[in-house]
């Protein structure tokens, strides 16, 4: 199917499934512990045993030799497999870092070994064993440094310039000129990334947690140099991707080339402390904000610029991909620089670019509403625009206003102090923080089988993953509406690559892909049923279980009593999106109180207020959203992976290291969707939202503390040590 | 890890006796050392499990005060009425630490006996005078903003992580312990801890195969008592600083600091001073502090959480 023109109404609208509070489908599977993550697998194959990886102890160099006589002598050993005894292999178009073989270290955890023994112990136990000769080689570990060396050099992609920025700042009569930090930050989902790699001849399989099967098909051959159709990757659960799982990593190389080697099935996990330099993150950006406006507000000149760096031939973190989007100057300098750091790779985590970028942005605004003497919220809409500027294509839809003044309301934006640290409860300064929302709206094709079972049950397969976002559930409630039948006669299969292909999990385009995906597959089912029963396509009607057409009506048992019938289709994007630029927004509010003595600052409520097409299902869209607004908050307050610059690693590399908030920092979290469709977006009329949920929290943390204490702290996180200097004595 | 023999005695004496085996480990709650084991930090030939052997009670003494089995869990040592009633500085600190599951298995010996959480420590690949003596100290041109402004040493800047050891340390518990050789004794607990030196290996001054048996407390000293964890979250997580106080009526009082040193730090004479403010207090409790760019925050920090607290306790 062909989406090239805005959806007429069709029996989406209906909205009898989609869009209802449905819990999700696979909860059960889930809260009894029956639900098979892939380190969980253990009646698939026959033989299976463990292998356990080695991280590399430098940051860069090489590896002479690798002494593996004492493990391979220890107890339950069955073969060793070193990166000595594998070539470097092709990686996939989005991968960076070698992920197993060759001699070369290009950053530490490197995966430079595995063991494979009978048991996960003896495995461990004797990785322990190996005896590394290294040669180490100096590296840069330090984005301050590698900023300083390439300011002022072009950017990465220069089409994002738009009029005279450099005049038209020097002549705006009010200026802002700051810049933002924010740190690498590590996805540090719940589940590891785990691989059991089985081989049957010359066909591996492997089952692994992986949000993109299609890609990790097609990499995982090209690392193992096998034909496509000879591999097949399963994983049908995710315990939490975050993007740390859009690309295959080294659990599924070294899995795989382990199993090889010794002729059985392996089964790998990373262990915690090498999920943070052995996977990716997301790179630590500076971000030089500069804005000229009018006296009355009005944005002249405005510029976002952003550095990062990464392994060499890695991207840049995206941090000013909302700039060119989110308000209008005629006069604009937007664009990103990279610099070569030998720290581990930088790539995707949830919302890569908006989510630092907006870090940045939206405390800047704050900072220049405040400079023009203006409320943070009326200055947003000033400066708002319903086209892209300075190129006059328009927003499919564009609501910022709406939300920004619905929160407004909700929230008591009224109670704020206009000046800062004027309220105080106790031994807490109080602060309300206002951020715009945004993040671009992604398509992908995607497909999907739809099947009608003898006994009437519906049946989808997809190549979709649910990486605890609710995928299951939107995709059984589709089939259920588009078939006209209760959600319990769907089952919907997913995330193994015997699957049709499937836009995957990423970049918050998942859920309305694979919904579209699974709209054309059950239009091209209604289709199939329809001829069978010699109606017509275009006016029979799917309801109540049924098939009804003029007078006539059949069920849908009925229908598929000669056999069940089944179709394929995918949902193809084209067109629209240079039409129309299609994005989704919001309005992000915190209320913090900050310790006058010790300066902690804790969270006391948050809003969101979403703008993202039609809400597909209500309930697994808020818990999108409140664990986005949960991972802000982290952003804003205590996550960073702490660069040691004299080693080159990320040394807080645990959970107990590495600080996410936990539940007593997470307090009353509201979640308000603007009831709308876009039909510019899909047939599905629906946006993604569950990026939108993180974009812009950080700065309204930021802008809270502000609205607190009167200290601006441009270095996230924000944490006491960087306001206590500012602090008034206690 | 690495392959180990186990065995679990009913008698004290037979604890001690398996105790001073060669590579030896008692192991109670298992929250620590479990996970260093896993790690290889801790490489015991021989565990001698400890939970049979009683030591579970919260008794009263003669004189008046609390005697505390080595094997009472932090969430029942917590929730005893006597010590919520008494001893309130120390329930206050017990439950700001760890998390509610870890405080059901991890014991009042245990407790005391944490190591450090230095990132360093726990990186096997990376230098650390504390677990490969020798080896040199990683954190000190490395990151530092966790680790200790006090009491450190050139060879190690490692912090003791204990919420319950800096309760104990200001109310003046004692340690009782069995040696190896059966002899009991008790070491109070400003002498229990060992600053590190060039051995920040050595951590305490218990001998080999000496087995803690319980912790005393003096009589209740009254007062106000209180305890402020400052940390980046508001939960589970290990304390940027720590001051426990108690405060009489009549104003003399009791400091003691976590998060700022190799051991529960107190420094007795700096009590003297709770009159003049919290400014003159942290003068000499942070007397000879030798912090980093990164972690000379904790000075001012503790300052301010010492006079909040003063603040509250005098409101």
């Amino acid at each position: 199917m062909l989406f090239d023109t805005p959806a007429k109404e069709n029996p989406i609208d209906r909205a009898r499934e989609v869009g209802q509070p449905r819990p999700r489908i696979d909860g059960p599977l889930k809260v009894s512990g029956t639900a098979r993550y892939a380190y969980e697998q253990r009646d698939v194959v026959e033989n299976m045993a463990y292998g356990y990886p080695l991280g590399a102890a430098i940051a860069k160099g090489r590896v002479r030799a690798i002494d593996t006589a004492a493990a391979e002598a220890a107890p339950g050993v069955i073969g060793v497999l070193t990166t000595l005894d594998v070539p470097r292999h092709a990686l996939g178009p989005m991968n960076t870092a070698m992920l197993f073989g060759g001699d070369r270290v290009e950053h530490y955890h490197q995966a430079i070994a595995v063991v494979v023994a009978e048991s996960f112990e003896e495995a461990r136990a004797a990785t322990a064993l190996l005896d590394v000769d290294y040669a180490p080689e100096p590296g840069c570990f330090d984005l301050e440094r590698v900023a300083r060396e390439i300011v002022g050099q072009p950017f990465c992609e220069d089409d994002a310039l738009v009029g005279d920025f450099d005049d038209a700042f020097l002549a705006a009569p009010v200026q802002l000129d700051v810049t933002y930090r924010t740190p690498d930050q590590s996805h540090s989902m719940m589940e590891p990334h785990a691989t059991l790699a089985a081989w049957e001849g010359d066909e591996l399989t492997v089952w692994t947690s992986n949000q993109m099967i299609a890609w990790g098909v097609r990499d995982l051959a090209a690392a193992l140099d096998l034909p496509r159709d000879k591999v097949r990757l399963v994983s049908p659960f995710i315990g939490g991707g975050f993007g740390g799982k859009l690309f295959v990593r080294s659990d599924v190389v070294a899995a795989s080339l382990a199993a090889r080697k010794v002729g059985r099935p392996v089964k790998l996990a990373l262990p915690r402390p090498l999920i943070a330099n052995n996977t990716t993150h997301r790179p630590a950006t500076v971000q030089r904000l500069r804005f000229g406006a009018t006296e009355d507000g009005k944005f002249t000149a405005f510029g976002h610029e952003s550095t990062s760096g990464n392994l060499p031939d890695g991207g840049p973190e995206t941090a000013t991909q909302q700039s060119q989007f989110l308000y209008a100057a005629p006069n604009r300098l937007v664009g990103e620089r990279l610099g070569v750091l030998d720290l581990p790779e930088g790539n995707a985590m949830r919302a890569p670019g908006e989510a630092s970028g907006m870090m940045a942005l939206e405390a800047a605004v704050d900072e220049m509403a405040e400079k023009l003497g203006l409320d943070p919220i009326e200055f947003r809409i000033l400066n708002d625009t319903q086209v892209v500027p300075g190129k006059d294509t328009p927003f499919s839809q564009r609501h910022l206003a709406d939300c920004l003044r619905l929160g407004a309301d909700r929230f008591g934006w009224g109670e704020r102090a206009s000046l800062p640290a004027r309220r105080r409860e106790g031994r807490s300064w109080i602060g309300i923080g206002v951020a715009a929302a945004y993040r671009n709206n992604l398509l992908m094709k995607s497909g999907a089988r739809a099947r009608l079972q003898e006994g009437g049950g519906v049946e989808i397969e997809t190549d979709m993953t649910d990486i605890g976002t609710g995928s299951y559930t939107i995709i059984a409630q589709t089939a259920a509406e588009m078939m006209g039948v209760p959600l319990a006669r769907v089952t919907v299969r997913l995330g193994d690559s015997r699957y049709p292909v499937s836009a995957g999990s990423g970049g918050q385009f998942g859920g309305n892909s694979s919904t579209s995906g699974v709209y054309a597959a059950c239009v091209a089912l209604r289709t199939r049923i329809a001829e069978r029963l010699g109606a017509d396509p275009e006016t029979a009607v799917f309801e109540e279980g049924e098939v009804r057409w003029g007078n006539s009506a059949v069920s849908l048992v009925e229908a598929a009593s000669g056999g069940e019938i089944v179709a394929e289709d995918s949902i193809t994007f084209k067109g629209l999106g240079e039409k129309y630029r299609q994005s989704t927004f919001g309005a992000h509010f915190v209320e913090v109180a900050v310790d006058a003595a010790t300066a902690e600052i804790r969270v006391r409520r948050m809003l969101a207020v979403c703008s993202a097409g039609r809400i597909l299902n209500p309930v697994t869209a808020r818990s999108q959203v409140i664990g986005a607004m949960t991972m802000g908050v982290g952003s804003a307050l205590m996550e960073e992976l702490a660069v040691d610059k004299t080693r080159g690693f990320f040394a807080n590399h645990d959970l107990a290291g590495y600080e996410v908030p936990v539940h007593a920092d997470i307090p009353r979290q509201d979640v308000i969707f603007l009831d709308e469709t876009d039909p510019i977006s899909s047939p599905m009329k629906a946006k993604g939202v569950g990026e939108l949920g993180l974009c812009g929290v950080a700065a309204a943390v930021a802008n809270a503390v502000y609205n607190a204490t009167g200290i601006r702290v441009r270095d996230f996180p924000i944490t006491l040590d960087k306001l206590l200097p500012h602090m008034p004595p206690f | 890890m690495r392959a180990f023999s186990y065995e679990k005695p009913g008698t004290l004496a037979e604890a001690a006796a398996a105790g001073a085996r060669e590579g030896a480990k008692y192991i109670a709650g298992g929250t620590n050392l479990i996970d260093l084991m896993k790690l290889e930090i801790e490489t015991p030939a021989h565990l001698v499990d400890v939970n049979g052997l009683g030591l579970d009670r919260i008794e009263e003494t003669a004189a008046g005060g609390l005697r505390i089995g080595a094997l009472v869990r932090n969430t029942d040592l917590a929730a005893d009425p006597r010590v919520r009633r008494d001893y309130a500085l120390l329930t206050r600190a017990l439950v700001a630490g760890a998390s509610g599951q870890l405080r059901n298995k991890a014991t009042t010996a245990g407790n005391l006996l944490q190591r450090t959480r230095c990132a360093y420590f726990y990186d096997t690949n990376m230098p650390c005078n504390k677990r490969a003596p020798g080896s040199g100290c990683a954190a000190l041109e490395g990151i530092s903003r966790q680790l200790g402004v006090v009491g450190t040493s050139e060879a190690c800047i490692a912090t003791h992580p204990s919420d319950m050891a800096v309760a104990l340390r200001a109310l003046d518990a004692e340690i009782e312990t069995m040696r190896a050789d059966g002899v009991a004794r008790s070491i109070p607990i400003g002498e229990f801890y060992r600053t590190p030196g060039e051995t920040p290996e050595i951590e305490t001054v218990l001998g080999a195969g000496e087995l803690i048996t319980g912790v005393t407390l003096p009589a209740p000293l009254g007062g106000a008592q209180l305890y402020h964890k400052a940390r980046d979250r508001a939960s589970y997580a290990f304390a940027l600083v720590s001051v426990g106080l108690v405060l009489r009526e009549d104003g003399t009082g009791r400091i003691a600091l976590g998060g700022v040193a190799p051991m529960p730090w107190r420094v007795e004479a700096a009590e003297a001073e709770l009159g003049e403010g919290a400014a003159a207090a942290c003068e000499m409790l942070f007397a000879g502090a030798r912090p980093t760019e990164q972690n000379a925050f904790k000075l001012p920090l503790a300052e301010r959480a010492l006079a909040a607290l003063l603040a509250e306790a005098r409101s």
